[in-house]
């Protein structure tokens, strides 16, 4: 896609290329020295030079003066402006307009980089919607800013429209688009009665919507929040340009001062020395890195956003790249945190359909996860008119006649209290179950599970892969349970029966160990509805499938919108690119630098090899920050 | 009480660090932030004191950048 340029950007363009072209004649002219009274350093070169001079760089020359005015010394500008008017005084005309045009083009190039970045991530900012069809009560349909949406408002959503405020379905279903918020592209179906979320984009059909929050409190009004603000928490990293180059600027100034006035009073030829001072500020620009650095980290946020993950800030991506621990609560993370009919095992004289038609008898009277899901096991109906004497026995299990029979299904408990006598070889010792008795005879018993996540497995091999050390897995279930789902995982770590409190003890006893190894971090990833404390004490708390949940974007650091560990790797990738892009920038540039200002002092470096120093040095750090933006880490 | 602001023609990153300095060091400004990337300026301050402390950051801003225009 090709960016469109900006007014200013095309007329600095313009001013750059008839610049260039004068500079280039001018050049011709004094190395031919074609033209009688054109050479070196007559003043007529001189005029003739001020005229693309001035055409580059009124603007710095003008907003460097203005600096001065305001007390704001020591800028590139400041910088700039003082080496071309020193390459000037020492006659060296053509260097001077060099300077200041490789210094516009530099600029030229930045404005036209940071832009595409910045546009790159608006895309995804794009998810705000425009407007919202109010229903007034006698039926005519107002369109309105998001803004004036009322809760309990009826909006009506057209084919193709954004969701504009968070809301329910009561009228229509169809599929909606959740890609701009989750980086999904399966669309989700809603029904008369579901929870729709803002910044989603309406399928084919037509919709009614009940607004159930203003639009300030919505989804996409909190991302787009959190988005912008995640480059006001700056990295380590961003920290160090920021402070680096508060101080170096003074120094490199206070540098070339004594270069330009210390050694002529040794050795003379006063020009030479101030020529090879204006050569060491052009050097000493340090640009390449406070644009690189922070947009190596704007651009992984932007990378991450596209993948589905909501980074809150560039100093969580760079904890996610010295990831060291993860922590992940079992059920809803690496769980579904759903119940499930694992096995059914009727006992040596009875047969499975029967065993489980007599538990979802009973169990269809029971909300209970565990009746659920063994109701959801047994597809067929059964008429509930059939049970009597249902008695709920809370923690212990339901009796009810059935079909002239007396049931129990419940817990061993239960087996024990009613006398019925369970075959010791027939007791599951892991795991969650429910045994059956009919008329006080054992049939049989149905165990069910919370099931892992179909991409846990291979999302923990990921993670792994990503030189992760510890993977600890927390959970309030039983140890034999706990045990079963670690090695279903592939976690060899895990701490059972912990209430929710003991969590935060955990991760901070997890905390100090991974402080005593040095710079690791670790990270944890719940789902953020009762992990809040967990969440803010880990060095990086990670929601999952938190989308909507604003208890969970806030107590969060990074927020994974579609309930994917396999972002979680992703994730890591990018964080770990942006670092190493950050780095290479930093170590370039620094070296470069440095190797051009030693030989600058010493004269052997010119100022087109200043020029290159630092325009062409920021050219290339900013081309490697944009590589953070690709999708593929 | 939180302020957005956008920025026009912010062309350099340490001048936006610069504002964001001087912007915090302003004494009714609880947090300011001036983010580079997002041409951005955020202000938080107490709602009286809102419309001074505008005014004040607009001409930090000035200071620093002359032709940066903070949108209104």
């Amino acid at each position: 896609m090709k960016q469109k340029l900006t007014a200013k950007q095309q007329k600095s363009l313009r001013e750059i290329i008839i610049a260039g072209v004068l500079l280039a004649i001018l050049m011709v002219v004094e190395h031919t020295e074609s033209i009688p009274l054109f050479n070196e350093h007559s003043w007529t070169m001189l005029l003739a030079c001020l005229v693309p001079y001035l055409l580059v760089g009124r603007d710095v020359v003008r907003l460097c003066i203005k600096g001065i005015l305001n007390r704001q010394l020591l800028d590139e500008r400041f910088l700039m402006t003082i080496a071309t008017i020193g390459a000037f005084a020492t006659e060296e005309y053509c260097e001077a307009v060099a300077v200041m045009l490789f210094y516009q083009v530099g600029e030229f190039f930045q404005s036209y980089a940071v832009g595409k970045s910045r546009e790159s991530i608006q895309q995804l900012l794009t998810i705000a919607p425009e407007y919202a069809n109010v229903i007034a009560e006698d039926g005519s349909v107002e369109t309105v800013d998001p803004d004036d949406v009322e809760i309990g408002d009826v909006l009506l959503v057209k084919p193709g429209e954004k969701i504009p405020v968070d809301g329910t379905v009561i009228e229509g279903s169809g599929l909606i688009n959740t890609s701009a918020l989750t980086g999904e592209s399966m669309p989700r179906e809603v029904q008369v009665g579901d929870a729709i979320i803002s910044g989603c984009v309406n399928g084919e059909s037509l919709l009614k919507v009940r607004a159930d929050k203003l639009y300030d409190d919505s989804t996409v009004a909190q991302i787009l929040e959190l988005v912008e603000n995640a480059a006001t928490k700056k990295s380590k990293t961003e920290s160090f340009i920021t402070r680096f180059a508060r101080y170096y600027t003074p120094i490199v100034v206070a540098g070339a001062a004594i270069l330009a006035f210390i050694p002529p009073i040794f050795f003379g030829e006063f020009t030479k020395w101030m020529l090879r001072a204006c050569t060491f500020l052009v050097i000493s620009c340090p640009c390449a890195l406070v644009i690189s650095v922070p947009l190596a980290f704007f651009g992984g946020i932007g990378a991450a956003s596209k993948a589905g993950v909501l980074v809150k800030g560039s100093n969580y991506l760079e904890m996610m790249a010295n990831l060291d621990t993860i922590v992940s609560d079992k059920t809803g993370t690496l769980t579904q945190g759903k119940f499930k009919v694992s096995a059914v095992n009727p006992a040596a004289d009875f047969d499975k359909d029967s065993l489980m038609r007599y538990a979802a008898a009973v169990e269809q009277t029971s909300t209970h996860p565990i009746a659920v899901s063994i109701c959801e096991a047994y597809k067929d109906e059964i008429d509930p008119t059939a049970l009597a004497a249902v008695e709920n026995l809370a923690g212990r299990g339901i009796t009810a006649n059935f079909e002239g029979r007396k049931l129990a299904v419940g817990n061993m408990k239960l087996m024990n209290e009613l006398g019925v006598a369970v075959a010791e070889d027939a007791v599951i010792r892991s795991g969650t179950c429910v045994y059956i008795a009919v008329d006080g005879v054992y049939v049989g018993s149905i165990e069910v599970a919370d099931a892992p996540k179909s991409e846990a497995v291979r999302a923990i091999t990921d993670i792994r892969a990503e030189h992760v050390k510890n993977i600890v897995m927390l959970t309030g279930d039983a140890e034999d349970t706990a045990k079963k789902v670690a090695a279903e995982l592939g976690i060899t770590e895990y701490r059972a029966e912990l209430l929710p409190q003991d969590k935060v003890s955990v991760v901070e006893e997890l905390l100090e160990k991974v402080g005593v190894a040095g710079k690791g971090k670790l990270a944890f990833i719940g789902d953020g509805i009762n992990d809040a404390p967990v969440l803010t004490r880990a060095d990086v708390g990670i929601a999952m499938g938190s989308l909507g949940s604003d208890a969970a974007i806030e107590a969060a650091d990074i927020v994974i919108m579609d309930d994917n560990l396999e972002r979680i790797p992703t994730i890591i990738r990018i964080a770990r690119k942006t670092i190493g892009i950050s780095k290479a920038n930093i170590a370039f540039a620094l070296a470069v630098k440095i190797a051009c200002l030693v030989l600058g002092a010493a004269g052997i470096v010119g100022m087109w090899g200043a020029v290159f120093a630092d325009v062409g040095v920021a050219f290339i750090c900013i081309l490697n920050s944009m590589r953070t933006l690709a999708k593929n880490a | 009480m939180k302020k957005k602001f956008k920025l026009e023609n912010l062309d350099c990153a340490h001048c936006a660090q610069k504002m964001e300095d001087a912007i915090n060091a302003l004494p009714d400004v609880e947090e300011a932030s001036v983010s580079f990337m997002t041409q951005k300026l955020t202000i938080v301050a107490d709602e009286d004191k809102m419309e001074a402390v505008i005014e004040q950051a607009v001409a930090e801003i000035a200071k620093v950048e002359p032709d940066c225009v903070v949108v209104r």
